[in-house]
């Protein structure tokens, strides 16, 4: 018997993707956006903070300044483009700790049922109840915002979404038969969770994940929105959009680009997200 | 000495309107490198038994008594979580019924034996795989490099449960359960699995259960019997007696209702009534209501398990 060739599930997986267009466009933005994230300091003439244009302050988008000149006489597009790296970074590692927190809490949730379950569903319920925002203010006042701070709140608010998902995954996962071969065999509990239950409920992993940035960054610039974000003169779309705001009758561009930057990455995320849930559940049926 | 030794043992399932007994007071020794057969219908309490001995039901909702119940020495029922994972595998080992769903399909098989052999022993990953290797070329599978990368879904059913065998065997275990191991096969594979246990038990010199209620796979592979019925042991002899002098009413009747005895083309003989309700047992011996030759105290009072004689014994007020 000669098996073919293995195909790994990433490869269907990437094929499905590839078949869904908005995704796949959505997901080239994200890259670009990710790129010109990380290669700010190539891109952009000035640093963030430099107000080398004061003369020029509050100039209309034009060949040398693509995005216009804002209030303080600071280059727009250098700001737009480092306010992706905000964005970005928080977005990214606020899902990062999101896993962390739900993974673990889901699996055992999942996995053990019983007590376990009970308290981590209760624990969830305490979450889903309190507002966001209005929570992540109270926070951000009483620590004066910051980037940890943000992260964090991000996190504890993004965690019930990845613990719901690997929960059920789990144990939906727990009834296999595998799962009591491995057990026959002598695998104990933590095993089964680390190398079965999390590889197989690897696909609500990373959808959660990616679903979870743009939650990250939109509570970014809300608060930051607010003025208990991130300070100044580090660039936030969120408090560029404020300033903005002050003058958007006047000089439109500095409120539409920092709108647009982010509805763009968030819908660029969230579509991308949607995008490789459809492709990493076949089973799932078409929208 | 005695390998497994399960004394009284009880499983039952607390529901919300009573209490499930799946298994009623079953007593079994097995002695290393003896070969038994755990025969019965569906509902028979036969795998909870296998399931119970190794600790592999979920407790709660399960709920497990026994008298003693002791795998290689090792208190099963004080085990802890470490205690357990190491007697299985290593002591004990179990092959499936559904060898398709027994493995899990994210990844390829190789790694999973190779897992199991490295989860046990102190072996590199090259070794294990070399090991994992020769372990398929043992349960005569003639292409290992390629089963080693296949994953599940490529595989015949025929196929995985060879590798199943595999893993199973990888530890050496003193003991294989084998909980219906053919059901989920055809038949030409059936026998081929069937001949590949019994090879390996004899070569390995390991003990074997066989959880079946396939008399022929029980005739062709076992020594010794075990009739299990409504959550009890009904009788337990040599194979030889089994088929050629059944002493109980329900292993009697069991074995004139076995199609094909004697040729030609002929109405299938039953058993009239259904298998108990394990949720409301009947009183006394559970066969009682299907028994041709029982009497009010039948059903008044369940009857001991007895021996009869030195290799053979049965619990039936008929047999004294």
């Amino acid at each position: 018997m000669s098996a073919p060739k293995p195909r790994s599930p990433l490869y269907f997986a990437w094929r499905r993707f590839a078949d869904n267009k908005a995704a796949l466009v959505a997901g080239a933005i994200l890259l670009l956006i990710i790129l010109m994230a990380i290669f700010a300091p190539l891109i952009s003439k000035t640093g963030y903070a430099d107000q080398k244009f004061l003369t020029q302050a509050y100039a209309f988008p034009q060949a040398e300044f693509w995005f216009g000149v804002d209030d303080l006489g600071r280059d727009f597009f250098t700001r737009i483009v480092y306010g992706a790296r905000v964005s970005l970074t928080i977005g990214f590692t606020a899902a990062a700790f999101s896993l962390l927190i739900g993974i673990p809490l889901g699996a055992i949730a999942g996995y053990y049922g019983g007590r376990a379950d009970w308290c981590v569903m209760r624990l969830i319920e305490l979450f889903s109840v309190v507002p966001p925002l209005l929570a992540a203010m109270l926070l951000g006042a009483l620590t004066n915002g910051g980037f940890a701070t943000i992260v964090l709140i991000a996190a504890l608010f993004g965690w019930v979404q990845v613990c719901l998902l690997v929960r059920a995954q789990v144990k939906a996962i727990a009834q296999k038969e595998f799962v009591r071969a491995a057990q026959a065999l002598g695998a104990t509990p933590g095993y089964i969770i680390r190398r079965h239950l999390i590889p197989n409920a690897i696909s609500p992993i990373i959808v959660g994940f990616v679903l979870a940035i743009p939650l990250a960054m939109m509570l970014e610039a809300s608060l930051s929105f607010l003025g208990i974000g991130v300070p100044p003169p580090i660039p936030s779309w969120g408090q560029m959009i404020n300033v903005g705001m002050n003058f958007m009758y006047f000089y439109w561009h500095l409120a539409v680009f920092p709108t647009a930057a982010l509805a763009i990455t968030v819908l660029a995320t969230t579509l991308f997200g949607d995008g490789l849930r459809d492709a990493l559940d076949p089973t799932l049926k078409g929208r | 000495m005695t390998l497994l030794n399960i004394e009284n043992l009880t499983v039952s399932f607390p529901q919300h309107d009573g209490v499930v007994q799946a298994v009623r007071g079953v007593s079994l020794r097995v002695s290393p490198g003896e070969s038994i057969g755990i025969v019965g219908e569906s509902g028979s309490g036969k795998s909870v038994t296998c399931m119970a001995a190794l600790r592999l039901l979920r407790e709660p909702p399960s709920r497990i008594v026994a008298d003693r119940l002791e795998l290689g020495g090792v208190d099963m029922l004080r085990a802890g979580r470490t205690q357990l994972a190491a007697v299985r595998g290593r002591i004990a080992a179990m092959v499936f019924q559904d060898p398709m769903t027994a493995f899990d399909p994210v990844f390829t098989i190789g790694h999973q034996i190779v897992e199991t052999i490295r989860a046990h022993r102190d072996l590199s990953k090259s070794a294990a795989t070399t090991e994992a290797a020769a372990l398929l070329a043992r349960v005569e599978i003639k292409t290992p490099d390629a089963i080693l990368n296949s994953y599940p879904h490529q595989l015949s059913g025929g196929m995985l449960q060879r590798a199943m065998i595999a893993m199973a065997l990888s530890c050496r275990p003193q003991i294989l359960f084998a909980d219906e191991p053919t059901t989920a096969l055809d038949v030409t594979i059936q026998a081929q699995i069937l001949h590949l246990i019994k090879q390996l038990q004899a070569e390995l010199g390991m003990a074997l259960i066989m959880v079946t209620h396939d008399l022929g796979v029980v005739a062709e592979t076992v020594d010794r019997v075990v009739v299990m019925y409504g959550g009890r042991v009904m009788e337990t002899a040599p194979v030889q007696d089994i088929f050629d002098a059944p002493l109980h009413p329900y292993t009697q009747a069991l074995m004139a209702s076995m199609p094909g005895r004697t040729p030609g083309k002929q109405r299938l003989i039953e058993i009239a009534g259904a298998s108990p309700n394990p949720a409301n047992p009947p009183t006394g011996c559970p066969f009682h209501p299907r028994c041709a030759v029982a009497d009010a105290q039948c059903a008044a009072e369940a009857p001991a398990f007895r021996a009869l004689s030195e290799s053979r014994a049965a619990a039936c007020w008929r047999l004294a």
